[in-house]
């Protein structure tokens, strides 16, 4: 595939004629403080399609988490629209708990609560929405197995290492089987040989879970490994520079990461994001 | 395990020390009995006091304002806390008040709480409740106000109602700074009742401090502030295990080494 192929300017561009999971209609976001207002996020429309993987990457300030929390319903769109699945997130009485219950969300830190045990926390979504507590004990089992951390169930979340509460974190995002996974910069605060695992792993979990993933990053090589496509952002204020489709079969192995094609991906990048600088 | 096994040795030996000097001191220079007992004379008169029958009943006068006030000082400390730690304006409106009734020496308020409640129980568990209160309140109020902003994320996307906030996010995050102000309060609660004693009636320990030194006995005075001490000091570890019992997963009740996985 060609360079122009796999690479189109955002702006501009018609929205993608596909079944959107989620739509940004001119979506804008202002933050208000003391010394004025902030445009953290230009003007953007974007769509994402059902199952698709995307990876939100750019440089610090570059809009890429403001956008990911308004579309957590964390924050309210100074303009424009978020559409889940066809809902609309902000209604007249606030947020619209149908669209906002189709997201799990995984945050840089777990934030899993200290009160709770790995499997109650990670039963907390279905205690919330008022399933029974045996169905959602064997649920949270099911997910500790399916993030790789079968045997720690019962024990508080200050006992497990950073990885491991990350996966149980991820394990909550997915306990109320939502249709899309926000995850910002979920290994971020990680050393690198758990991250590389971690990435491969949550690979393994969205083929298995097969739902629409929103994932925030600043490591170009990350995006890459994981991405169906990648938004660059450009910071100053916060817009979408560019989008790049990332071609390779799944499942990705980590042999990819000495492929030449993923490494011409990663340079081309790499010289987007070093004009910014 | 080895810290637990140590201070069943270090606690005694420095206790025996303490008792060592005060008796080498006592009997070395020639302090009359009236001033500073030795310690076997204040063992003595601690036998004598435990096996005096209206001894319990004084402890239990005590024990009752202490805990009476300490109840009344959680209750209202907590719900007014909680108010104001969830209510920015009217914390920082009610707050020189609040602090007013701190700074003011309650201690010397208590003859007139003695005027206004009597010589019985009532003005002492009033004194023990306004001392307690104080510790309680602003830990609340610092509990509540300091829930992790990204906790408070974790329940919007998961769509929690306010009740739901409370129960899984609010209240147990706000617990171990309640359980620390608690354990200053039940302190302060039994000064309270003391001092109240002290000053007016016929009964509680603080009372029977009084008449002994009223009597001059003054290794019976130090037998009843032993008592007052392991009384304290019972309460005390009655708040701790109830934060074992509430907040086992706390960084001050557990000390587990963490996994590394």
């Amino acid at each position: 595939m060609s360079p122009d192929a796999s690479t189109q300017l955002a702006r501009g561009e018609q929205p993608v004629k596909v079944e959107g999971k989620i739509c940004l209609h001119e979506l804008a976001i202002r933050y208000h403080t003391q010394s004025g207002s902030v445009l953290a996020l230009d003007t953007t429309d974007l769509t994402f399609g059902t199952g698709e993987f995307v990876v939100l990457l750019g440089p610090s300030g570059c809009g890429k988490t403001t956008l990911l929390r308004a579309v957590a319903g964390l924050l309210e769109p100074s303009s424009g629209s978020v559409d889940i699945a066809g809902r609309s997130l902000w209604g007249p009485s606030g947020r619209d708990s149908t669209a906002i219950s189709k997201l799990g969300v995984v945050f840089q830190d777990a934030l899993l609560f200290p009160w709770y045990s790995i499997e109650t926390n990670v039963a907390l979504p279905m205690k919330l929405v008022g399933m029974s507590k045996p169905d959602r004990l064997k649920r949270a089992r099911e997910l500790c197995a399916l993030v790789g951390i079968a045997g720690f169930e019962r024990v508080w979340p200050r006992q497990l290492s950073g990885g491991m509460r990350q996966r149980a974190a991820i394990a909550r995002a997915l306990a109320a089987d939502p249709e899309i996974l926000l995850m910002d910069e979920p290994f971020g605060a990680l050393d690198a040989m758990t991250r590389d695992q971690l990435n491969l792993e949550l690979q393994r979990i969205w083929m298995h879970t097969r739902s629409t993933v929103l994932f925030v990053t600043h490591s170009i090589p990350e995006a890459v490994f994981l991405a169906d496509r990648i938004v660059l952002f450009s910071p100053r204020p916060g817009r979408v520079h560019s989008i790049v489709n990332v071609p390779f079969a799944r499942p990705r192995a980590p042999s990819l990461n000495d492929d030449a094609e993923f490494h011409r991906i990663v340079r081309d990048l790499r010289s987007r994001l070093e004009q910014f600088a | 395990m080895s810290r637990i096994r140590s201070t069943w040795v270090t606690t005694p030996l420095i206790l025996a020390l303490f008792l060592g000097l005060w008796h080498w001191y006592v009997t070395a220079f020639n302090v009359s009995r009236f001033i500073v007992p030795p310690p076997a004379a204040v063992a003595e008169s601690f036998i004598d006091l435990l096996s005096t029958p209206s001894t319990f009943r004084h402890t239990w006068i005590t024990l009752y304002e202490t805990l009476a006030g300490f109840v009344i000082a959680c209750v209202v400390g907590v719900g007014l806390g909680a108010v104001l730690g969830k209510t920015p304006w009217l914390e920082k409106a009610l707050n020189p008040f609040i602090v007013a009734t701190q700074v003011v020496p309650k201690v010397a308020l208590v003859p007139l709480f003695i005027l206004w409640f009597g010589f019985g129980p009532e003005a002492k568990i009033v004194v023990a409740a306004v001392l307690a209160f104080f510790p309680i309140l602003t830990n609340t109020v610092l509990g509540v106000k300091s829930v992790d902003l990204g906790h408070r994320d974790v329940m919007t996307v998961m769509n929690a109602n306010r009740w739901q906030r409370f129960v899984c996010l609010e209240l147990p995050s706000a617990l171990p700074a309640i359980l620390a102000g608690m354990e200053v309060g039940v302190v302060l609660a039994i000064i309270g009742a003391v001092v109240g004693e002290y000053l007016g009636g016929s009964s509680g320990l603080g009372h029977l401090a009084v008449a002994a030194l009223n009597d001059y006995k003054v290794g019976a005075m130090f037998a009843v502030i032993l008592l007052l001490t392991l009384l304290g000091f019972a309460l005390y570890v009655c708040v701790g295990l109830l934060k074992k019992v509430l907040i086992p997963w706390h960084e001050s009740v557990v000390d587990t080494v963490r996994t590394t996985v």
